[in-house]
């Protein structure tokens, strides 16, 4: 009995089962190996040792890759965070037309990222895009976000704020389960909106707050598609711009238009052992002021 | 009163944000009809109304083709993933059997594996089987599920009563019969959901096509866009119009799927989050 229920269950987990094995374990033990080689994909992989991961350290590209790719997810995550939060409190406290409301925000979400990277050349133009036109209004002259090396990363940090609205949904869904009375004791005791917000909702809400965190900082430690579509190009170099290299665009260019295949492998278990890391210490420092109701679960 | 006026502000702030919001699409979509020269005159309604940048975008861009192998891609994809993710999920939830926390753990551990790592050997497999080139890698591993939507439909099984499985055991029901007839019934919004996730993954994924597609015939939209940013954009012909226009031909298919599945979305993604 209990073995025809144990071959029933592996005929339904088998698809898995199978593309464990092939896309998942074998392409683990296989980067493994050729991080250690030299590989072209037209010869044979040369074993070359440790190699790659001493070129890691000297590749001057590998520090300012990753140095980007930090600075962009310092930036984003929190902003994201901090606009996805506000929306969603206003979204709860307006009484009508939420469902409106929440279409607009979530809508852009829905935009392939290649559109959103053409969007961000087309608005970010320092010359005549939207962004500029609108500062120019105050009477401030905008900078050329997407040509010049400073602002080319706080222009892809608000471009990323259009497409919050998964976050913001999520975050309402979650200010949805706040129980009332909480609320209401607070008003007896006279709190305002601050006071209440502060120390109701965002506690209430920590748990969602804390897991957003840690998956767009996931995110954004991978990030590719926006920055490679407005920044780099098949072969076109005239506009890539080195404020742009994301770790992931470089590890793309390394793989497929070099075809270092053994030195990408070497970058992507870096970039694994990095979003380990980092995550760890973000789950650590930020786990005391995640309030669980009921306790640690 | 105060709370008239707090009301209004709310009010107030949410218009301003959802015209920012939305305001990129009706820049995007006007400027999609207006002729090269006024482009960047940031009107909301186009000073000379014209359809040629779409007649431009069709004779430029093999755009009906690249439409097509999108929607087999995207459709195979999100078909192939809900299947089988469903199948694996109901493994896991109805069956008991040695190892099964064990194997979850690892369906679990899967997600954390960046995709950076598994990408070139992967990349291998497909080259040694001479399918570089074609559509299949953008699809065909969703024949074995995929960790995400195993645990989100897992988590949705183990939510139903057991009464009717057992009922239906009793009455001489296979295993395969109460997965398809009672199951995954009883479980279609969650089916929806893994669907409609899917296929906007695949419609609008841009990395995979860039990987394994070289020959413009083969293109999918994303990867044609990007191929006519690269020429019109920054080719030195700045024909901007074409690439926009390209761009709104490329959204508004996921726009309507939006709207045809709202409810669906917006249900998915807020649990996605209680979840974690």
């Amino acid at each position: 009995m209990r073995w025809i229920e144990t071959r029933a269950a592996l005929l339904f987990i088998s698809p898995w089962l199978i593309g464990f094995m092939i896309f998942t374990a074998w392409p683990v033990i296989n980067s493994a190996y050729l991080s250690l080689t030299d590989y072209d994909v037209i010869n044979d992989p040369n074993f070359i040792g440790f190699d790659n991961y001493v070129t890691l350290f000297e590749d001057p590209k590998v520090g300012l890759a990753l140095r980007n790719t930090f600075i962009f997810m310092i930036m984003s995550v929190p902003t994201q965070l901090v606009v996805s939060l506000g929306l969603a409190l206003l979204l709860n406290s307006a009484t009508r037309a939420t469902g409106f409301f929440r279409t607009a925000f979530f809508l852009p979400k829905m935009t392939p990222p290649v559109a959103v990277g053409i969007l961000l050349l087309m608005l970010f133009n320092g010359q005549n895009g939207l962004i500029n036109s609108f500062l120019g209004v105050f009477g401030i002259e905008g900078p050329a976000w997407t040509t010049d090396p400073d602002w080319v990363k706080p222009g892809l940090v608000l471009m990323s704020l259009w497409t919050v609205g998964s976050s913001v949904v999520i975050i309402l869904a979650a200010l949805r389960g706040v129980p009332q009375e909480l609320y209401d004791s607070a008003l007896v005791d006279g709190a305002g909106w601050w006071r209440r917000t502060l120390r109701i909702t965002v506690p209430m809400i920590s748990p969602t707050l804390f897991f957003l965190f840690i998956v767009d900082s996931i995110n954004a430690l991978q990030s590719f598609t926006e920055a490679y579509t407005a920044f780099f190009g098949s072969g076109n170099t005239t506009y890539s711009n080195d404020a742009a290299l994301f770790y992931a665009i470089y590890l793309f260019q390394q793989a497929f238009e070099f075809l270092h295949m053994g030195y990408a492998s070497a970058l992507a278990w870096l970039l694994f052992i990095v979003i380990m890391a980092i995550t760890a210490v973000q789950i650590l420092v930020t786990r005391r002021f995640v309030h669980y109701e009921g306790g640690q679960p | 009163m105060r709370r008239r006026i707090r009301l209004i502000l709310t009010w107030t702030a949410l218009s301003a944000f959802a015209a920012a919001f939305i305001y990129p699409f009706v820049w995007l979509i006007s400027a999609s009809f207006k002729p090269r020269s006024e482009v960047f005159d940031h009107r909301i309604l186009p000073e000379t109304f014209t359809f040629d940048n779409y007649i431009k975008v069709w004779q430029e861009a093999p755009m009906a083709l690249w439409m097509f192998n999108t929607l087999l891609v995207t459709v195979l994809a999100a078909v192939a993933v809900t299947i089988t993710s469903a199948m694996v999920a109901w493994g896991f939830a109805y069956f008991r059997f040695p190892g099964r926390g064990f194997l979850f753990g690892v369906v679990l551990a899967t997600m954390m594996l960046p995709g950076a790592v598994t990408m070139v050997p992967v990349f291998l497999i497909w080259n040694s089987l001479g399918m570089v080139g074609t559509l299949t890698p953008l699809w065909a591993q969703n024949l074995f599920g995929s960790a995400f939507y195993i645990f989100m439909l897992r988590q949705f099984f183990l939510g139903l009563p057991r009464e009717p499985f057992e009922a239906a055991k009793i009455d001489g029901a296979n295993n395969w019969k109460i997965f398809t007839r009672i199951a995954l019934p009883l479980c279609k919004p969650a089916v929806v959901v893994t669907l409609l996730f899917e296929f906007q993954v695949a419609w609008t994924d841009l990395l995979r096509p860039l990987i394994y597609l070289r020959d413009s015939s083969t293109f999918t939209v994303p990867r044609g866009l990007k191929a006519l940013l690269d020429q019109f954009g920054f080719g030195g012909e700045w024909h901007w119009e074409i690439v926009m226009t390209a761009s709104v031909i490329a959204t508004v298919p996921m726009i309507i799927v939006f709207f045809l599945g709202q409810k669906h979305f917006v249900k998915g993604i807020a649990t996605t989050g209680s979840k974690g």
